[in-house]
Formats: structure tokens, C-alpha cells, sequence
């Protein structure tokens, strides 16, 4: 499954980083400590947090993720959204809490 | 110019802290403070000011200079040190945090009490709402702020496995306005620097953290200025 269908399916909306929606997704992780995602999540999941700190795409970048999904309306940081841009790592953005759209992931991805 | 080294202790709990014990009172955290042989210490409880301007008073009578600051959660839960020089700075920093602070209510029997006291012990106020939420603003808003009011503003025990710069954004931000980055008792900062080269263009500070009497001192930062206070922190906190 793409970025693209995921976002689809699940209803996000992109907010950044379009060049990357093509991307495969091979799983997710959900978590707000980015020391944690940094030492679990693998290549080619897709992150589920609130965070909007500009660390976050430079760890996403690093571990190679597919995507980030920002939960709860949560908005990127200006520095953010710049970093999304030039990774083409996109960020997608949900009004659903973290709770709700991992198991509505977790469904698609183990159908 | 006299210049004389100086050692300080940059970040202290009072009472008022939820997590701060009974017996740190100002009274108490001077006496101790001048036992251990300190010059400078700061008071930064969690997200409020009100009782390091009644420390600085009993300093200033015992001859210890005393700061005023707190200890600020961001909204990533970082813990930041924010240091000021003036009463005024103090209330400034004071009415930025209540705008920010949630206003949930504080459980003493869980989280402990938040009273501040005078010299005398006599309990001069207690803050209703938690001390130890996240403020509504995130490390940038508050790094932006403390300069604004002129104060210094220093991520605390950044390499802790909770509420730190580590734990909660991965690594320091490339380009963040930090005066100093702080290291907690527990890590030798010559061994953190090796392990970490790429923090060396910060300045490293370390303090105690002290929530219980006994912490005041345990560590500290030895500076070189002409007399302990603000402007010669600051200054010094260039040249280290």
C-alpha cells in the first residue's frame, strides 16, 4: 500500500511533503517521545504522533519512514512543514486521537 | 577588574514544587547553599516563580546571591531553565506562565502541596492548579520569550531518559538559542562531550536539580565573574 492510498482510505488530508505519497508502507508506529521512534520505528512505517517539532521529519528522514500523521488537528511547525518539502517525507493530519486512527491503520495494514 | 571563581547551582526545587520536599524552605536552602560553599544559586520550581524572590531576600541577608527563575515545561514536556535578573523580569516570566499553565486542578495527596512560604515559614500562598503540566507553548515560543524579557534561557538535564531534550525531541535542535545546556548529577560532562561532539559549540552547565536539602550542591558550575549575579553569570556564560 502507498502513502497516497493510505491517506485515501483513512481519510487524511496532506499537508506536506506531496513528492513522497508514493511511497510503500510496510507498518506503523505510534508515539510522542522522539528518543523512543528514534530506537523503534523501522523503514517504511508510518508514524503516528503529536508532535509538530521540526525534529520530527529529521528523525522520519533518518529512520526512512513512509509518512507522519499528526492526530488530533495538531498543525506543523513552520520549520516543519519546510523539512517535509525538501525529504519528500509526507506529513498527513487527522482529527481522530492517536487511539482511534492506529487501530483503524492497524486494520488496513493486517486486513 | 577582580575576578574570582565562582561556584554555582543553577537549579533548585523549593516546597512550592509539588515534588520538592517540606524541608526545602528558604531558610533552609540558604543555610545549606553556604554550607556546601556555592556563591550563586537559582530557584526554578516547576512552572512558577513565587517562591525564589523570598529566597533571594533571606540570601541577601545572609550574604548568598540568589536568582530568580523557573523551571518551564514545554509543550513537548522539555524541561527549560529560565533565569532572570529583576523583580520585574520575575513578574513578567510569573504572568507569562499562569497564561499558559492548563488550569487543572493540583491533588496534594498525589502529586504533593504547592504552598509558598516567607523566611519564617509561615505559608504565604498556594497555587491551585498543577505545576507540573506542559505550558501551552513549545520550546521555540518559550526560548523566544525568556530572551525577549532578557533572561537566559538552558534546556535542563538534557541527556535524562525523561522530560528532556533527548528524550522528548531526539537531539538538540540544529540552531536553537540556547545560553547554556544543562547535564544532570548523574553524567560526567567531559565524558558527554566525547560521546556527544557535536553539543561542544554549546556551553554545558550542570546543577543539582535538588528536590530533597541534601542534593543543594552536589554538583555545580565553577565560573569566573567579578561578583555572583546575573550580569556576571551571563557574561561568564560566554567565555566558558
Amino acid at each position: 500500500m502507498t502513502v497516497k492510498e493510505m491517506a485515501q482510505t483513512l481519510g487524511l488530508k496532506v499537508l506536506a511533503g506531496e513528492g513522497g505519497l508514493e511511497k510503500k508502507i510496510i507498518g506503523g508506529y505510534t508515539s510522542d517521545l522522539l528518543s523512543d521512534v528514534m530506537g523503534y520505528a523501522d523503514a517504511g512505517y508510518v508514524w503516528i504522533t503529536l508532535q509538530t517539532h521540526k525534529n520530527v521529519m529529521a528523525i522520519a528522514s533518518l529512520k526512512e519512514l513512509a509518512a507522519v500523521v499528526l492526530v488530533k488537528g495538531f498543525e506543523p511547525d513552520a520549520d516543519t512543514v519546510e523539512l517535509a518539502e525538501q525529504e519528500d517525507i509526507p506529513i498527513l493530519s487527522t482529527t481522530e486521537q492517536a487511539f482511534e486512527l492506529s487501530g483503524r491503520l492497524y486494520r488496513l495494514l493486517h486486513p | 577588574m577582580i575576578m574570582a571563581s565562582i561556584r554555582a547551582d543553577l537549579h533548585i526545587h523549593t516546597f512550592l514544587s509539588p515534588c520538592g520536599d517540606i524541608d526545602m524552605t528558604p531558610r533552609n536552602i540558604v543555610r545549606m547553599a553556604k554550607e556546601k560553599k556555592l556563591d550563586l544559586i537559582a530557584i526554578t520550581d516547576h512552572n512558577s516563580t513565587l517562591q525564589a524572590p523570598e529566597v533571594q531576600r533571606v540570601g541577601e541577608k545572609e550574604g548568598l546571591a540568589v536568582l530568580c527563575g523557573a523551571e518551564i515545561t514545554t509543550k513537548e514536556e522539555v524541561h527549560c531553565l529560565a533565569l532572570v535578573e529583576t523583580e520585574t523580569q520575575r513578574v513578567e516570566l510569573q504572568e507569562y506562565l499562569e497564561k499558559y499553565l492548563p488550569p487543572i486542578p493540583n491533588d496534594p495527596d498525589f502529586f504533593g502541596y504547592q504552598f509558598w512560604v516567607d523566611e519564617e515559614e509561615n505559608v504565604l500562598g498556594e497555587v491551585p492548579h498543577l505545576l507540573i503540566s506542559a505550558i501551552e507553548q513549545n520550546i521555540d515560543q518559550v526560548e523566544t520569550f525568556v530572551h525577549s524579557i532578557g533572561g537566559l534561557f538552558i534546556p535542563a538535564h538534557i541527556e535524562r531518559p525523561r522530560n528532556s531534550l533527548f528524550s522528548q525531541l531526539g537531539f538538540v535542535p540544529p540552531g536553537l538559542k540556547a545560553d547554556a545546556l544543562e547535564l544532570s548529577r548523574h553524567t560526567n560532562p567531559d565524558d558527554f562531550i566525547k560521546k556527544n561532539p557535536y553539543l561542544k559549540l554549546f556551553k554545558i552547565i550542570q546543577s543539582s536539580d535538588a528536590h530533597y536539602i541534601q542534593h543543594i550542591g552536589s554538583v555545580y558550575t565553577e565560573f569566573t565573574m567579578e561578583k555572583p549575579c546575573f550580569e556576571g553569570l551571563k557574561k561568564a556564560l560566554t567565555l566558558l
